[in-house]
């Protein structure tokens, strides 16, 4: 990757709580740094672009692959990316996302929610075009897609997200 | 909010930026080109009343502070304190002062993101600047001190949290009975050599946002879901702001769940969390992941009602801290003593960012802050709780039933957000009419529509993991075991 540009940077959001982002932003002064060399390019958080950019330099994925939406996007970040991180627990073995994978198919979980657990409406929610269709089992990403660095953590610890990121702007590729 | 005739033309803003969560919006325009009705769609779902099912209630803090990386406080300590009542015991003064403590420096950190991180691009901004720069970078580049601002109160909140709990985000520290481990000497004094810092920090945020409002925010007022609803919060036993709810529903607290219409009357009062059940219910509608919780007695029409900071300012007495009750009598003034205007939910949550330093800075003076009595030790004495406390975007409710041993059997979790839904759809389809009805279709428009879902700062990946009422199963057993009679609600 070019140095002598900005990094163009993107975080991406899967199936996760957002507490790996926060940690992203835990980082506190140093986003202010990390301005100066870096552009967030996508970022649920950091950006109002909609559709996710070509040619991004590195991408913190964060969560697993739930639904339909999820792997739409992750293979879009694929195939426009060039590092992709997996990016915390989620992304890594599905961790808390992947709880409901023992219970079997998705639809067991949304009727428990949606029939039982309400006032007796008598539908789950189903609008194809506007709500993804969830997928079982929730997957991590490498299981979808090749993943170019893991970054673990429940949420990553910030100080490990710097030293990432700093690692590849200088090119380098950190080994777990 | 049934379906209504296929619409002519469908305007989609996908996905939603600058919120907590995954969603998108779709605008319906009739023949004649008028806004039919604008819904939010919320799109992820993770299921934990299903698969928190099997699991011992004292890992539920730890599961449930995952639903959300923002508030993951919020579900600690209310399942740290639904954790109390199947205990059955009353937790230690001072691990409730401290409670209190970490919950305050959650609101405080949530609503700084909120407001400077996610908004504050826009106001400052404008609604149809560049789009590539209306973001927390841009924001950085055009007001480098305002971002240093809402990044080091951010980080004030966050630094008070791990200073509890030893870390920031999904810190393991409150438990049922109480907490883990005590706030020494040094930390406390940490904490007040940053509060100066912290007080400049809102004031900057507050001054800036009432200049903004003088000078030209003023259709937003009117526009950004301005309506009348039932407001319902949490106030202390004299009626005063409260954000803490564990201990209701022990003898003698007082205090309780709140909510009243908008012309002031009061619809309920001094409830605890076992209400929640005959209080309310839930609406499932098939666009959306979010179901619709509802005010049971007035159906879900009228009995939509409204929580959070704003909901919290309408219906306290006073919040109990001289800078935040002046702010408050401000905001009164503007928006009269019932405030319905949403757009004021960053105003409101201005004045609990100053509240919540106010309590901090009290209860850092409070001499059993720094003390190690800390935790009731007991087993399981009670098949089921339910605790209630005030999470920043509103009131939560956690409810276990648990077996002998202590492995949940059922839970129901009604979340901050979801109890907005109705209100963030209402507030789309006001600006969307307003708006679209004067001509062209601009990405500042729709810039516009997707900020009154930023006004109730949602937090979506918690909010799907509502469910309404926890079935019921009664069975009455003769001596030998035979069944009786069974009362069942699903
Ligand atoms: S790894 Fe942990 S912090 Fe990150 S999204 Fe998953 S649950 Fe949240």
């Amino acid at each position: 990757m070019n140095t002598e540009q900005r990094l163009r940077l993107a975080t991406v959001w899967l199936s996760g709580c957002s507490g790996c982002h926060m940690a992203f932003l835990d980082l506190d002064a140093w986003l202010l740094e990390l301005a100066a060399w870096a552009e967030v390019v996508y970022s649920p958080v950091a950006s109002d672009r909609k559709v996710y950019p070509d040619d991004v330099d590195v991408a913190l994925v964060e969560g697993a692959v739930a639904n339909d939406d999820n792997l739409a996007l992750l293979l879009q970040v694929r195939q426009r990316t060039r590092v992709l991180v997996s990016f915390g627990d989620c992304a890594i073995h599905t961790n808390v996302s992947g709880l409901r994978n023992p219970l079997g198919a998705a639809e067991a979980v949304l009727q428990r929610s949606y029939l039982q657990l309400a006032d007796g409406s008598g539908q789950c929610p189903h609008a194809p075009g506007l709500l993804p269709a969830l997928r079982t089992p929730v997957l991590p990403l490498h299981a979808l897609v090749p993943v170019d660095v893991y970054l673990p953590g429940c949420p990553p610890d910030p100080a490990r997200i710097r030293a990432v990121l700093e690692a590849l702007r200088r090119g380098e590729r950190p080994r777990p | 909010m049934t379906d209504s005739p296929a619409p002519q033309r469908r305007i989609t803003i996908d996905p939603l930026t600058r919120i907590e969560g995954h969603a998108r919006i779709t605008i319906d325009l009739d023949a004649r080109g008028s806004v039919q009705r604008a819904r939010l769609h919320v799109s992820e779902f993770r299921g934990f009343e299903a698969f928190c099912v099997g699991r011992p209630f004292t890992e539920m803090a730890a599961i449930t502070a995952r639903i959300c990386g923002i508030c993951p406080v919020s579900h600690l300590l209310t399942a740290a304190a639904t954790g109390d009542r199947i205990l059955a015991v009353t937790i230690p003064p001072a691990a409730e002062r401290l409670r209190r403590l970490m919950n305050l420096a959650q609101i405080l950190q949530s609503h700084a993101l909120s407001f400077f991180h996610l908004s504050s691009p826009d106001l400052l901004l404008g609604w149809d600047s560049d789009p590539e720069r209306r973001n927390l970078f841009g924001l950085i580049a055009a007001d480098p001190e305002l971002a240093r601002a809402g990044i080091g109160l951010r980080q004030f909140g966050q630094e008070l949290i791990a200073a509890l709990g030893g870390r920031r985000i999904h810190p393991a520290w409150a438990v049922p009975g109480g907490v883990r481990s005590a706030l020494n000497g040094e930390q406390r004094q940490g904490i007040r050599a940053g509060l100066p810092q912290a007080f400049a920090s809102v004031e900057l945020g507050l001054a800036l946002f009432k200049r903004l409002l003088d000078e030209r925010l003023r259709e937003e007022l009117a526009v950004f879901g301005d309506f009348a609803s039932p407001f319902l919060a949490l106030v202390d036993a004299t009626g005063q702001w409260e954000h803490y709810g564990g201990s209701l529903g022990v003898a003698g607290c007082g205090g309780g769940i709140r909510v009243m219409a908008s012309d002031g009357s009061l619809l309920a009062d001094g409830l605890d969390g076992t209400a929640m059940e005959t209080l309310l219910a839930e609406a499932v509608e098939p666009w959306s992941y979010l179901k619709f919780p509802y005010l049971r007695a007035l159906g879900p029409e009228a009995g939509s009602y409204r929580v959070g900071p704003l909901a919290r300012l309408n219906l306290c007495r006073r919040i109990g801290s001289p800078r935040a009750d002046r702010e408050l009598l401000e905001l009164r003034q503007r928006g009269g003593r019932v405030v319905t205007a949403s757009f004021l939910y960053h105003l409101a949550r201005l004045i609990e960012m100053l509240a919540c330093l106010e309590q901090i800075e009290r209860l850092l003076d409070d001499p059993l802050i720094t003390s190690t009595q800390l935790r009731a030790h007991a087993g399981v004495n009670a098949r089921e709780g339910v605790a209630v406390n005030e999470a920043p975007r509103g009131t939560l409710f956690h409810h276990y039933r648990v077996d002998g041993d202590g492995l949940i059997e059922a839970v129901n979790l009604i979340i901050a957000t979801g109890q907005n839904n109705a209100a963030m759809n209402r507030t789309i389809t006001q600006i969307a009419r307003h708006y679209l009805g004067r001509g062209q279709l601009s990405e500042g428009l729709l810039n516009r529509i997707e900020a009154g879902i930023r006004c109730f700062d949602p937090c979506l990946s918690c909010s799907t993991h509502a469910a309404g009422m926890m079935p019921l199963l009664v069975q009455l057993r003769g001596a030998d075991g035979a069944l009786l009679d069974e009362q069942r609600r699903d």
